[in-house]
């Protein structure tokens, strides 16, 4: 990124008169007025203080709309032509700022009460109990833990990722035909192919995997073990997800310098010389990448955990965004689960910033 | 030496080393295509199968067992009842309806705020408070990192207190919400790509800052726009996690139905085998015919 100056440089004699940027800042201020005292109206009457106000907080989220547009003609109305420029980046802003931080503010707000929806008291607020229980429960480690089985998985779909990159790379015939129907998997919902797999493929009795596994003379059983469940459901995640670390690959194998990959030939190196030499290290910054936003993603396993074992044998293939979703399904035990939720947030942006501080030292580059 | 005609022993080597270089290489690729095809297949023919056919495990249609359209009744999509009134295909239309509604409208949105982010940030210098651009990058795509299900909850209080729970807009702007971050990845490499000068150019001509964007960049950026907009399809298109949660009966869409589907004991394999299949239709025809584009998007960002 560019650091100092813009790099599209625009040269505008801006001549606002003061009644302008008047009439620009007055607008943000009376719909700003405007949406407090429709909250604070409706946060009486929600409180049973005062009998008018509305059915729902509905009309609230009017006026905040109507506060974000002025906001963003405003930017233009006082500023002129820098406004517009600004105007590029803020509603984009505004979106994210209104739809994950006041959540997440919330969220955190909830993970300190006892909330069940269950109960009809409401939400009310008990300190570090939620702490205090999610130290014993001895679940929700066993899905974090299972969480780091499953990240580590992502080190073999790497390594089968390259490898059909590779051979898509290489000098063959058909080459579109073979592209597409590796991509396949990854157009299919996870939904989708937990029955398509998980529940018809791998069925017991008739599936034709259980088929073929009898054939072979052994006793088909997926979901009975531990280990066999959390590999069965890896190799599901893997499945769909695959394609997409391999068109990363693919697309860095083929931005690789030619000549460099014949240099190393016309000196001799064989194929697999000049791979370790010469094609891996080229292609570290694009394997990097890919990994790191195949471990975000693995993060939010859930879809196929959910559908296929719900977690079962005894947790044993639990993510811990599948723990939560049955800790709210289940339980509705609100408060327990968002602080469980806001954990496994803290400890990924942790897991996260550290890999990256931990890549861009290795690879001496910032990230 | 007689190197023209490679007869001799050393040619023989390479030739064979060849041959078996080859075989290895298609081996290779036609296990693969199999090990992605043969799902698909399996769900594709089950849908036309019989119970007896299931249990026994025909797999061939015509030859091992006799299609039927039992799988696609079910689903009131079937020649005989393509006609008639029917309830679950009304049902399943409207799913259908919601899944297509919602995906396209979450990545048009998300490809509109995005792209406009995305320039702003390849071509201007901002300064909110502290944040910088660098940082406003940072925060835009470190929303990547968030998972949905610390959002569930507040969103579930939330949408209730707004009545927006089980309505189609309120899905709609969380799935715009997760899918930016990855359309601004995408956006961003796109104009940095874009030469300034062209805009330069425009400039002089007389055309303001947004005229220069809408007239000359946006043109050039669209390629990378359909990108951009066909991974969010698919990613809105196959979310479960906060459909499962934040709707019931009118903005159900395709996943949830299909989930709710398998959860009960003793299913009846063909419906469910009809009802994936149409559920994963759409994309694996998407997938067929813009393949270039899904591609081309998922390359953006991978290599500078």
């Amino acid at each position: 990124m560019n650091t100092e100056g813009d790099l599209l440089h625009t040269v505008t004699a801006d001549d606002i008169p003061e009644s302008r940027k008047l009439t620009g800042r007055a607008m943000v201020w009376v719909t700003a007025s405007f949406f407090l005292g429709l909250v604070s109206i409706q946060f009486a009457h929600e409180s049973g203080w005062t009998e008018a106000g509305f059915e729902n907080w509905r009309p609230v989220l009017l006026a905040y709309l109507l506060w974000a547009t002025a906001l963003c003609a405003a930017q233009v109305i006082v500023n002129g032509e820098k406004g517009k420029r600004t105007l590029f980046v803020l509603p984009a802003a505004l979106f994210v700022i209104s739809l994950v931080v006041f959540p997440l503010l919330f969220a955190l707000y909830i993970s300190f009460t006892d909330w069940n929806l269950a109960s009809l008291d409401g939400a009310q607020p008990n300190g570090w109990d939620n702490m205090r229980q999610m130290w014993r429960d001895a679940f929700y480690w066993n899905a974090l833990k299972n969480m780091a089985y499953y990240v580590a998985a992502v080190s073999v779909e790497y390594v089968i990722a390259f490898g059909l990159a590779l051979l898509l790379n290489a000098q063959i015939r058909a080459r579109k035909f073979f592209r597409v129907v590796f991509l396949l998997p990854l157009m299919l919902s996870p939904v989708a192919v937990s029955w398509m797999v998980g529940k018809s493929m791998l069925e017991v009795r008739f599936g034709p995997v259980s088929r073929l596994v009898r054939e072979m003379g052994f006793e088909p059983s997926f979901f009975g073990t531990p280990e066999m469940a959390r590999f069965m459901i890896m190799a599901m995640d893997a499945w769909t997800f695959i394609p997409f670390m391999m068109i990363m690959l693919l697309a860095g194998l083929q931005a690789l310098p030619r000549e460099v990959i014949e240099a190393s030939k016309v000196d001799g190196a064989s194929g697999w010389q000049s791979f370790k030499e010469v094609i891996f290290p080229l292609m570290l910054p694009v394997s990097v990448t890919a990994i790191v936003i195949r471990i975000i993603f693995k993060l939010k396993l859930a879809d196929i955990i959910i559908n296929v074992t719900s977690g079962g044998p005894g947790g044993a293939t639990d993510s811990v965004t599948s723990f939560i979703f049955r800790e709210y399904r289940d339980r509705s035990n609100v408060g327990y689960g968002t602080l469980l939720a806001m954990v496994y947030l803290v400890l990924i942006i942790i897991f996260i910033t550290a890999l990256l501080k931990l890549v861009s030292r290795w690879m001496e580059r910032p990230a | 030496m007689n190197a023209i005609f490679k007869d001799d022993a050393v040619g023989r080597k390479i030739q064979v080393k060849w041959w078996s270089s080859r075989v290895a290489i298609y081996g290779a690729l036609i296990l693969w295509a199999l090990i992605c095809l043969f799902p698909i297949y399996w769900t594709l023919t089950t849908s036309f199968k019989l119970a007896p056919d299931v249990m026994r495990g025909n797999m061939i249609p015509f030859v091992d067992y006799t299609p039927k359209w039992k799988g696609w009744e079910s689903l009131g999509l079937s020649p005989r009842l393509i006609g008639e009134v029917s309830t679950v295909r009304e049902e399943f239309l409207k799913r259908f309806w919601n899944s297509t509604v919602v995906a396209i409208s979450a990545s048009t949105l998300a490809v509109m705020l995005g792209s406009l982010a995305a320039y702003g940030l390849s071509r201007f210098n901002y300064r909110f408070g502290f944040m910088r651009n660098s940082d406003i990058s940072f925060f835009f795509l470190s929303q990547m990192i968030l998972p949905p299900v610390v959002l569930a909850l507040p969103f579930l209080v939330l949408y209730k207190s707004l009545d927006l729970l089980d309505s189609r807009i309120g899905l709609i702007l969380l799935y715009t919400l997760m899918v930016l971050p990855i359309v601004i990845w995408i956006m961003r490499d796109q104009f940095q790509g874009i030469p300034v000068e062209l805009e330069e150019a425009a400039l002089v001509d007389g055309l303001g800052i947004w005229g220069a964007f809408l007239q000359i960049v946006l043109p050039i950026a669209l390629p990378g726009m359909v990108a951009a907009f066909i991974l969010s399809l698919v990613l809105c298109w196959n979310e479960y996690f906060f459909a499962a949660l934040l709707t019931s009966t009118d903005a159900k869409t395709l996943p949830v139905m299909v989930a709710s589907q398998t959860g009960s004991q003793g299913i009846n394999w063909w419906s469910m085998a009809a009802l994936s299949s149409a559920a994963i239709l759409p994309l694996v025809i998407v997938a067929i015919f813009l393949e270039k584009y899904i591609i081309k998007g998922m390359a953006a960002g991978a290599v500078k």
